[in-house]
């Protein structure tokens, strides 16, 4: 597989991690543009869809949502984005797109675990006179966690996988790497990018993981989450 | 506006733009359509034996379950790249890395069905002197369809968008369309190839209900996933693969 040694030997080489066109700038940009569309989604999707779970209201929407998402062509929209007036604004069509794909999986996750929360505990913390604030934040919100949790990891995967797209468009972060690749016809550097592109989206998923694992609200507890 | 005038201008809606180049959306399509089967088809084909080696032993299931869902988590754009060394600029390389995406819902859902199955009906099967195989092609497997067609039906629609990005290796079908499109900035080409694609995911989902319908008569019209989730396999996991974009 000369395809592999002449991958590691483009990831050997000092020269393709520096400048405007290495790694290491790449990978800046790819994180930097990723970490602020994921917290763009998740302060519009998550207060939307814990507070419809709190209602127990629009359980269709939040649900058909991931469906319609997955219906959609990632690269059509970034294309079209990018051939609209907007455009002209290099990282808002990037941008927009990140969003649009992160919003589903966050909606519907945190809508199901809020409505998964067993009724007669609800019941029970209504009956000992709790408010819907405090059933909210003492109740559903803790037990809704590992959803919620679940659907933060699955836009960020979702969302590093977006960016690496984005090059296709023409803007920055790794999947530049891979697309530049491909024009020179240079296989290794494919290569070399696409472990690059891979390790990072692993890397992230791994970290929310064991993030989500220390932050358990219910930790230490009898009945704590899976 | 005559009709002509709207490639000139490059508009976003050209009938000029459909009637011209008819012949390169259909090969465009019939592509993206083969595409998308070729690799359902191969993605049922590769799921349902590891599916029942899973089931069958239990050390298995979590090894499998993990190695999909690994490769779920990798980029499409790289996961394409990383095949190129093996299949070069092939239609083969987007059908591969499509397979690989479908193993993770197919797989769950398989298994999911197969462990829908009551223990007393494998009972009565063993008691009527079925042996494996025929257990597993008469009980077993019509009572784990409703899942596994849920499975697929998710799995074809999420494979009609992604086919589109089989354009970096220049099979990408619609995808093609789309990304010829931005580097010339024709707009008609890119939007007419973009709803295209919706419309096909979309058929193909509708096209899956009526067989899942047709096969599974017993169970009632319901949303898919639903009744995977009557039984009492841990409901997540239904969830969970349908999230996996």
């Amino acid at each position: 597989m000369n395809a592999i040694s002449g991958a590691y030997e483009w990831l050997a080489t000092g020269a393709n991690w520096q400048g405007e066109r290495g790694v290491w700038h790449r990978l800046a940009e790819h994180l930097y543009f990723s970490g602020v569309c994921l917290l763009i989604s998740c302060l519009i999707a998550l207060p939307l869809a814990l507070w419809l779970g709190h209602l127990g209201k629009g359980g269709a929407l939040a649900v058909n949502l991931s469906n319609v998402g997955r219906a959609i062509p990632t690269l059509a929209v970034l294309v079209l984005l990018t051939l609209t007036p907007l455009g002209r604004y290099g990282d808002v069509p990037t941008l927009i797109a990140l969003v649009l794909f992160a919003v589903p999986p966050l909606l519907t996750n945190a809508y199901v675990g809020m409505r998964e929360v067993d009724r007669s505990v609800v019941e029970a913390a209504r009956g000992m006179g709790m408010s819907g604030w405090q059933l909210f934040a003492r109740v559903e919100l803790p037990l809704a966690y590992p959803m919620v949790m679940v659907g933060i990891r699955s836009a960020a995967v979702q969302v590093v996988a977006t960016a690496t797209l984005a090059a296709m468009a023409g803007e920055g972060g790794l999947g530049r790497i891979i697309t530049a690749g491909f024009s020179l016809q240079n296989t290794p550097q494919v290569v070399a990018g696409a472990f690059l592109v891979a390790v990072l989206a692993l890397l992230v998923e791994g970290l929310l993981a064991l993030a989500a694992r220390l932050f358990d609200p219910m930790r230490g507890r009898p009945g704590a989450a899976r | 506006m005559s009709a002509r005038d709207c490639l000139t201008t490059n508009e976003w809606i050209c009938g000029e733009y459909v009637t011209s180049r008819s012949q390169e959306l259909v090969d465009a399509t019939l592509q993206h359509i083969a595409i998308t089967a070729a690799a359902v088809a191969i993605g049922v084909a590769v799921a349902l034996p590891l599916a029942l080696l899973a089931r069958r032993w239990r050390a298995l299931a979590g090894p499998v379950l993990g190695i999909t869902t690994v490769l779920y988590s990798v980029p499409s754009l790289a996961m394409f790249s990383l095949l190129l060394p093996l299949f070069g600029l092939s239609a083969a390389l987007v059908v591969t890395g499509l397979v690989l995406y479908s193993l993770t819902i197919l797989v769950r859902n398989i298994l999911i069905g197969l462990r829908s199955v009551p223990e007393e009906v494998r009972e009565a099967a063993r008691g009527m002197g079925y042996g494996p195989l025929r257990r597993l092609w008469e009980v077993e497997l019509p009572l784990a369809l409703p899942a596994l067609l849920a499975g697929v039906r998710i799995t074809t629609v999420a494979t009609v968008a992604l086919t589109t990005v089989g354009a970096i290796v220049g099979h990408g079908g619609l995808g093609t369309l789309i990304l010829d499109g931005l580097d010339t900035s024709f707009k008609a080409q890119v939007l007419t190839a973009s709803v295209l694609c919706v419309l096909l995911a979309l058929a193909a989902d509708a096209a899956l209900l009526l067989v899942q319908r047709l096969l599974t008569p017993w169970t009632r019209p319901s949303r898919a996933g639903r009744s995977a989730r009557a039984s009492r396999a841990p409901r997540p996991a239904v969830e969970k693969a349908a999230e996996a974009v």
